[in-house]
């Protein structure tokens, strides 16, 4: 009796147990899937990276001989593409660091006087911001290009960082905006009546407080400059004011196809903003959801 | 998880207190002293929005205002391609882009420790420079002895096909790569989206029988259809100027047969010099990009979602 009772009660957690099996599996393929998908077009950088000169495009799924020989290479500036790489790498972070600061600065600044002194006719600001933010960057490529020839500042950092600050600002504006209604508003009046003027409620009491979008925006900001192709190709074109991403495109106007070393240089190009990810996800999360859909 | 869930914690801390904004009781005017701070702090922004938007938008205006360059792009049978290229890859990059990040934004929900890695090597694309993702993608391609190649003459023992030749091979692998940088990022926003719904909708639908692909259709996807549809906007207007994709991965190769309105606008400015022809080359996707910039900017107002 017991036994008729529990035979169908044991076929269904059998069925059950063969059916978490199957998604279990199904679930472990898609992820091999996913990794091999993410990783494909990384590993060939390295397949290429590794080949010695002449083994470049030997048709092998793994070099033969894999040697390191052309990280050397770009370390020691050994090739002729490559004579002012160090010194490329020391203008891309000039160019990161100082738009991460001024987009951190004006942003705030921006955020701060909208959303917290109440400036009269204020959302003309947060909407010009909105319009910046929705309209491609490469739409204003080719006048911006001349605008700044008529400014003076081709071949310039500056123009770079005049661009990249363009569009970075926007969505600082509206991290910002966000993040600042979580702090009360209390505090600036408290700190009013104390008799702090704008400045110091700015200064002392804002910035602290929005400390974490701050770095969220920071990081942003960084990864946006650093990784930046269009513009920097656009305003640089002398091997002395080149970033990393023009030097390393240069390479596809070569009939020597140094591709070993091209990829070398696209490894090292890419540490940072691996780093950087790596370090900061959690607060680069954090943006994302506050306010992001930026890319 | 932690750093979405750490994300989340902001999110719906706050979406619980204040719906819409609103007016404090004890609302101040600007005082003489404050007022000057106040124009003080917004000049820098004024003067960025002034000198680097507003001018170079009105300056391509003016480069882009004789009608007759528009009659020498349209009787050019390249720009009438890239026209079309440009629709195509817009259409089904980010549509595809979406929906497959909707999809795996369920798959990145589950908390076991492998899956968490595999989140943090997914998003890797996202994270990289794009001039050197796309051009490694490019090595894949382009001759004989690229990896794919490479892989397909180990497996058959035969040669494998020229990729780029093929001026539909070539936009494919355009429209792939596309997806394949920018896919882990709409993942990111859906999985946001996805773990800000709380536990119990999950649990009433269950009572009512919803699970598996009914809680997809008829729970999940309803409580995320307004970031799935301004997501999917702002894809769309930024796509439009997608440049980085085609210039590196197909480089328009065959014979600039794949090119989209970005790439054929730079070249026609920079390798041929007509800068008035590539604008007026970006202008033609106004009559387009106005209406989405429109109606995008109306739904997040009306919405209050924050972009």
């Amino acid at each position: 009796m017991s036994a008729t009772y529990r035979s169908p009660r044991r076929r269904s957690r059998n069925s059950y147990r063969l059916r978490r099996y199957g998604v279990e599996a199904i679930t472990i393929v898609l992820g091999i899937l996913i990794a091999i998908w993410s990783v494909a077009p990384i590993y060939n950088m390295w397949v290429i990276a590794l080949d010695s000169h002449d083994d470049v495009f030997s048709g092998a799924v793994w070099p033969e001989h894999p040697s390191l020989e052309s990280f050397v290479v770009v370390v020691t500036q050994g090739f002729w593409y490559l004579a002012n790489f160090w010194h490329q790498f020391a203008n891309s972070f000039y160019v990161g660091l100082t738009t991460m600061f001024l987009t951190l600065l004006i942003g705030s600044l921006t955020s701060f006087t909208v959303g917290r002194l109440r400036l009269r006719h204020g959302w003309l600001l947060t909407n010009a911001a909105l319009m910046t933010y929705v309209i491609p960057a490469s739409f204003l490529a080719i006048p911006f290009y001349r605008i700044m020839q008529i400014y003076g500042l081709t071949n310039n950092l500056w123009s770079v960082i005049a661009a990249l600050v363009t569009f970075a600002t926007p969505y600082a504006i509206f991290i910002f905006s966000q993040y600042g209604k979580s702090i009360p508003m209390e505090l600036d009046e408290s700190a009013r009546i104390d008799g702090a003027n704008p400045w110091q409620i700015y200064f002392r009491i804002y910035l602290p407080l929005m400390a974490p979008a701050l770095v969220a925006v920071g990081t942003y900001a960084l990864l946006l400059a650093w990784n930046e192709y269009l513009y920097n190709f656009l305003m640089l074109s002398t091997p002395q004011s080149m970033t990393v991403a023009v030097a390393l495109a240069q390479f596809l106007n070569s009939d020597e196809s140094p591709w070993n070393f091209m990829m070398a240089t696209a490894i090292i190009y890419a540490l940072p903003p691996m780093i950087l990810y790596y370090g900061f996800r959690r607060y680069m999360a954090a943006g994302l959801t506050m306010g992001g859909v930026k890319g | 998880m932690s750093s979405t869930q750490h994300a989340l914690g902001f999110k719906m801390a706050r979406g619980r207190s204040e719906p819409r904004f609103r007016q404090p009781p004890w609302r101040f005017r600007l005082q003489g002293s404050e007022t000057a701070w106040a124009v003080a702090f917004v000049i820098p922004y004024v003067a960025v929005f002034a000198a680097f938007v507003l001018y170079p938008a009105a300056y391509g205006l003016w480069m882009g205002r004789s009608p007759s360059l528009y009659g020498l792009l349209f009787s050019d049978p390249r720009y009438v391609n890239a026209a079309v290229n440009t629709l195509l890859f817009v259409a089904v990059g980010v549509n595809v882009k979406m929906f497959l990040a909707f999809l795996l934004s369920g798959y990145f929900m589950s908390r076991s420790w492998w899956v968490r890695l595999l989140l943090a090597i997914y998003l890797i694309p996202w994270a990289l420079p794009a001039v050197v993702v796309f051009t490694s993608i490019h090595f894949m391609l382009v001759t004989q002895w690229g990896l794919l190649d490479s892989l397909w003459r180990a497996v058959t023992g035969e040669d494998g096909p020229l990729f780029l030749t093929s001026e539909w091979i070539a936009m494919a692998a355009n429209i792939v790569s596309y997806i394949w940088k920018w896919m882990p990022f709409g993942t990111l926003i859906f999985l946001a989206a996805r773990m800000a719904i709380p536990r119990d909708i999950y649990e009433a639908a269950e009572i009512d029988g919803a699970t598996g692909f009914k809680r997809l259709v008829h729970v999940t996807f309803p409580l995320l259809a307004n970031v799935y549809l301004i997501c999917t906007l702002l894809s769309t207007v930024w796509t439009l100027g997608d440049f980085p994709t085609v210039y590196f991965v197909s480089s328009g190769a065959p014979a600039r047969l794949t090119d989209v309105l970005a790439t054929y606008g730079f070249r026609e400015a920079f390798d041929f010099g007509y800068p008035n022809l590539g604008v007026a080359a970006m202008m033609s996707a106004l009559p387009v990009l106005i209406p989405l910039v429109i109606l995008l900017m109306r739904r997040v107002r009306a919405t209050g979602v924050q972009l």
